[in-house]
């Protein structure tokens, strides 16, 4: 990986995300309107391999591009270099990805409308 | 000349192995007057041992630039008037460079990354070969002709915070330079300047936040290069060639 590389895994994962939040955000005020519980939420994504797949991605594209975001301002204002600053980045973008896979799969998965 | 006007200088001197200081002069205050007459001034009436750099005092080589009043600026083209705050300048060698002595700095890790961003001219014809007609209106001449008038004066260096932030990074100045070069009709290997730029420290390291542009002392615009730079090897990335 080139720090070119990096660059563009940081802009096309910006790019995944920008219709990800508008639908994101779209939906929830749609959605509530006229009130919402937590198991009407649930009915509706658990099972849907829509909603798994959209999250999913979603999370992918957050854990990337919030990763390579701070591995530049760790570079800049830490002074991270090399192999430390590569180890801190990649366990910022794992643990990332780690907590939204779980949620991910806490909605989504089981259960069925 | 008994009672004229003074203002007062305050130098920074020294380096970092002797250890660095400030140190206060009163300057002689004239109607027409640049930063450069006053460091020459105290140089040539008060300490000869002061350490500064200049040649052409026109705007032209790019040697005299310093910090004035924390502002990177060309101090043969900069008026006293025009910096003065309570009859009072502050001069200090420019930023992000290692400082030799005084208000001299080391440029050599400036023009080492000129070198770096492959800004050079890459032949496409031998030396006997006819030289081939350039149209001054086409859009790549334009934007070639836009940063051919920069003066390596460092400026654009002394005030970007990236390169402060990161050692590694070619700076403005080089980029444009390599943008020029890059956009030149006659230049033959334009792939090895994207190469060269899309390395450790390269173009994609810029934040775009535009130091360079708005201190550039003769209205150039790197900060549009690097952007160009950044679209070019985003265009090679999905197979759009150099």
């Amino acid at each position: 990986m080139t720090p070119f590389h990096l660059y563009m895994a940081q802009r096309l994962s910006a790019l995944v995300m920008a219709p990800f939040v508008l639908v994101h955000l779209g939906v929830m005020i749609y959605a509530i309107q006229g009130g919402l519980t937590a198991a009407e939420i649930l009915g509706r994504t658990q099972g849907s391999l829509f909603w798994f797949l959209f999250y999913g991605m979603f999370v992918i594209a957050v854990a990337l591009h919030a990763a390579l975001g701070l591995r530049v301002i760790l570079a800049e204002w830490a002074g991270l270099r090399g192999g430390v600053l590569n180890g801190v980045s990649t366990a910022i973008g794992l643990g990332l990805l780690g907590l939204g896979a779980h949620a991910v799969w806490a909605v989504t998965a089981g259960g069925g409308a | 000349m008994s009672h004229r006007e003074t203002i007062t200088v305050t130098v920074q001197r020294g380096s970092a192995a002797t250890g660095q200081h400030m140190q206060e002069f009163q300057v002689p205050a004239y109607e027409s007057q640049t930063v450069l007459d006053v460091v020459s001034w105290i140089q040539q009436n008060t300490d000869p041992t002061l350490t500064y750099r200049f040649a052409c005092r026109v705007g032209m080589c790019g040697s005299c630039a310093m910090m004035v009043n924390g502002v990177p600026r060309w101090t043969c083209r900069t008026h006293v008037k025009k910096v003065l705050k309570d009859q009072r300048i502050d001069i200090a060698p420019l930023r992000n460079l290692p400082v030799l002595k005084d208000l001299a700095v080391d440029m050599d890790p400036f023009f080492d990354k000129w070198v770096a961003a492959e800004g050079r001219h890459h032949p496409s014809i031998g030396r006997d070969a006819p030289i081939p007609a350039i149209n001054p209106e086409a859009a790549a001449r334009q934007v070639a002709s836009a940063g051919i008038e920069c003066i390596n004066c460092s400026i654009c260096y002394a005030a970007c915070d990236t390169v402060a932030n990161d050692p590694d990074y070619l700076g403005p100045a080089a980029l444009q330079r390599a943008w020029t070069v890059y956009n030149d009709a006659k230049d033959a290997d334009r792939g090895a300047i994207l190469d060269a730029v899309s390395g450790k420290g390269g173009c994609h390291s810029c934040h775009s936040m535009g130091s360079c542009t708005a201190y550039c002392p003769n209205g150039l615009d790197p900060l549009s290069a690097i952007a160009g730079l950044k679209r070019a090897t985003t265009r090679r990335f999905f197979g759009g060639g150099a």
